[in-house]
């Protein structure tokens, strides 16, 4: 049996997935979009139930995403039954969702939530009285205490049973006005005249074609003549109003609906303009004076706290535990059994190495997604979006943007991961292809090796110049990207403030584990086998021998073949350009490689023969180069699991690169001219 | 729901200052924006208190419907409104 769970975002619908599904429960992306896809699956009383959560939605209209992928799963994956969850202590606007799911001729429940809240308010909710007005089951629950839930399941798969989906009814009965009623029936019954369309919910496409919903019009190919009579009557529709426009007038008749069916069952005690305690909370942290400093607090401790000594020492912890421990096992046994050389570098320099590298970002994954959950669970992300958004919306992005932008000072991986916590796809992917311009931490041993041997006496002042060129490029590529690729597709800022609740550990602790997982298993996979090819280009020529001296393996070959491309920026040694290729691995590899490469012992000596090599110009040039390129492959790794899409994840690979490219090009033109 | 009259001196929820109460009476705009106004309940008659703006002066916070919803002020201009 298939039970699908709907409700708006904040309706306690993941706590209610959770509680069913246990550790049971898969989490992926639905195809092509970054829109996460959750299911799971329990046995209850014998029978296998497989429960998907839905995306958190607002209405079904064909603007979001989300949207669309609840239309699409409900009317093409057709579950058994419907679950939808609302919260209690905001119903109008819950059920509003609610009034269209019923069109969709699917069974459904009505869980409403937070009946402790709502309680504890002084509301009264008579759940008789709102399943006889709206014709379905009505079930009172508490997710987060677990009350009511059994119940909640019984009635679900006793529906199951009993009745089925059946397109001729919509499910219970909701009462619009007179106008509105006839003409959605009048519009269902030029549908059903069409064979062909019988068995698709038609009473949810008749409301959608009343709204003029391309989306649904696109589903059916009604032919010419049916849409112009369809057209006939939404005009006559639209006539009988002043307001004289069919969505606003259609969504008036359901809050009308509503609203009576809301005043017959509920009894309101606290009078509208009562504080409560989320109201008291909001007066401080989104105050007009200490917004910004609380906002800023709560940056710093998110952001200290993850790349701070605690998540270093835990990093360090591991980086013990694998290059150390773990290493110095395999090399005993290796030892142990005589194994040749290449052995070593392939199995301790580049499996465990590299694995390690990747792993070693794992700790901080991890306090990442504590501090992320809790700003988000508790309430006060979309408090930030609120305070940050006049300043992002400037450049194509919202508020909630700042979250991943500072991460990305600190290491790129997990900033990315980050922007999950935006609803809107298009945010969420102009965000993620500007992060990586954001300097990681892995960039500064770069800095710190090039801007000491070049300008030692202006050395804080070169590398804070790298920060900022970095977040310029970052605004300037947010402008452009929003004027082209993502041009016209401006998601609307409404916002939901929800009410600050205190966040569940549980929910914290499987939000967490769920991101950890997604990493650990691309780690184990793709970094792995990406480890092995670098380190046999690293070791082998082409004609497929072991190679003494790296400057023979395919890499350098490539690197030399590649060289002349960087010298119109100023760097066209091959051994600048094997460093580069070498910084897909990790940018930090920039300096190590270029110290083999070089042949120097130590940084030192490589600092002595750098300025033999490099210009004071050329140098600036390759750092900015280096600061802006392509980022690693753990971030890009990353950036193709939250984009869900290896094109996507290419381009902005390619995007840097080119940016990278123009602007170390540029510097190093202009400031020829004005040096010389 | 209160009874609007079409000749009632109007202004729009944009225009309102923190404190202020008010009673849609249309909303303008089109697209994507417009049907999430009037599908988080921003419908003719329904009344909205704006509690406040955000630090740098947008967006807007208001309260309809028993809940919180941020807007711009941008789109609030949209929104025509009746003071009460």
């Amino acid at each position: 049996m298939k039970i699908a769970l709907t409700g708006n975002p904040n309706s306690g619908k993941t706590t209610l997935f959770n509680l069913y599904t246990g550790s049971n429960q898969y989490v992926g992306n639905w195809a092509g979009v970054t829109v996460e896809k959750k299911e799971g699956a329990f046995s209850y009383n014998g029978q296998t139930i497989t429960l998907v959560d839905l995306p958190g939605i607002y209405s079904l209209s064909p603007y979001s995403m989300e949207e669309i992928i609840t239309r699409n799963v409900l009317i093409n994956e057709r579950p058994d039954v419907l679950i939808d969850v609302v919260d209690g202590s905001n119903i109008e606007r819950n059920l509003y969702l609610a009034v269209q799911l019923m069109e969709l001729s699917v069974p459904m429940v009505l869980a409403v939530n937070m009946m402790d809240e709502l309680e504890a308010r002084g509301d009264k909710l008579d759940c008789g009285k709102l399943s006889r007005l709206l014709g379905v089951p009505v079930v009172p629950i508490t997710a987060r205490k677990a009350q009511n839930t059994e119940l909640l399941l019984d009635t679900a798969v006793e529906l199951a049973r009993t009745s089925s989906y059946n397109p001729r009814r919509p499910v219970g009965q909701i009462q619009y006005d007179n106008t509105t009623s006839r003409v959605i029936r009048e519009i269902y019954a030029l549908l059903w005249e069409q064979p062909k369309l019988r068995g698709l919910p038609l009473w949810f496409y008749a409301s959608k074609l009343l709204e003029g919903d391309q989306q649904a019009i696109q589903a059916l190919q009604p032919d010419k003549k049916m849409l112009n009579k369809i057209e006939a009557l939404v005009k006559s529709y639209e006539a009988t109003s002043f307001y004289g426009d069919r969505e606003t007038m259609l969504a008036d008749a359901r809050y009308k609906a509503i609203t009576d069916i809301v005043a017959k069952s509920m009894v309101k005690r606290g009078g509208e303009n009562s504080l409560t305690l989320s109201d008291k909370i909001d007066l401080v942290v989104t105050n007009r004076v200490l917004a910004l400093p609380i906002f800023l607090l709560m940056m710093f401790l998110t952001f200290a706290a993850t790349f701070g000594p605690v998540g270093d020492f835990l990093s360090e912890g591991i980086e013990h535990l694998l290059k150390n421990v773990l290493g110095g096992w395999v090399t005993a046994r290796l030892d142990a059994a005589q194994a040749p050389g290449w052995t070593y570098g392939l199995l301790v320099d580049a499996v465990i190495g590299g694995v390690g590298g990747v792993l070693t970002f794992l700790p901080q994954i991890m306090i990442l997604f504590t501090c992320l959950s809790l700003l988000e669970d508790s309430g006060y992300m979309a408090r930030a979006a609120f305070i940050m958004d006049k300043l992002l919306h400037k450049i194509g992005l919202t508020g909630k943007s700042f979250i991943p932008m500072l991460m990305g000072f600190g290491c790129t991986t997990p900033a990315v991961m980050a922007a999950r916590t935006m609803e809107n796809e298009r945010d969420r992917r102009l965000t993620i292809m500007i992060t990586p311009f954001m300097s990681c931490g892995a960039r500064l041993p770069i800095y710190a090796l090039f801007a000491g041997t070049f300008f030692a006496s202006h050395q804080g002042l070169v590398v804070f110049s790298m920060y900022l060129i970095g977040m310029v490029v970052a605004i300037l590529s947010g402008l452009i990207l929003k004027n082209t690729l993502f041009r016209g597709k401006v998601a609307p800022f409404v916002m939901e403030l929800p009410p600050y609740r205190l966040p569940s550990l549980d929910a914290l602790g499987r939000h967490v584990w769920e991101k950890c997982k997604g990493f650990l298993i691309k780690a184990g996979t793709l970094i792995f086998s990406m480890s092995v090819v670098i380190w046999l280009l690293q070791n082998f020529s082409w004609s497929l021998q072991l190679v003494e001296d790296n400057a023979q393996s395919i890499f350098a070959s490539i690197g030399k073949a590649v060289a002349p491309v960087f010298a119109p920026l100023g760097f066209g040694n091959w051994q600048a350009a094997v460093s580069i290729l070498a910084g897909l691995v990790a940018k930090e590899t920039v300096v190590t490689s270029m110290m083999v490469l070089y042949g120097a012992a130590s940084q030192a000596e490589l600092a002595a023969i750098l300025p033999t090599v490099f210009t004071n110009l050329s140098a600036f040039s390759f750092m900015v180069f280096c600061l802006l390129y392509m980022p690693c492959m753990s971030a890009f790794v990353s950036i193709r699991r939250e984009m869900n899409s290896l094109k996507w994840a290419l381009g902005t690979a390619l995007f840097s690169t080119a940016v990278a490219y123009i602007v170390s090009l540029l510097l190093y033109q202009i400031g020829k001219i004005f040096l010389l | 729901m209160a009874n609007i009259s079409r000749t009632a001196p109007t202004t729009t929820l944009g225009d309102l200052r923190p404190g202020q109460s008010c009673i849609i009476v249309a909303i303008g705009g089109q697209g994507a924006i417009k049907r999430r106004l009037v599908d988080m309940g921003l419908t003719p008659g329904c009344r909205v208190f704006l509690r406040k703006t955000a630090p740098l002066g947008d967006p807007l916070e208001i309260h309809l419907r028993g809940y919180e919803l941020s807007l711009r002020r941008a789109d609030a201009k949209n929104i025509i409104v009746k003071k009460v």
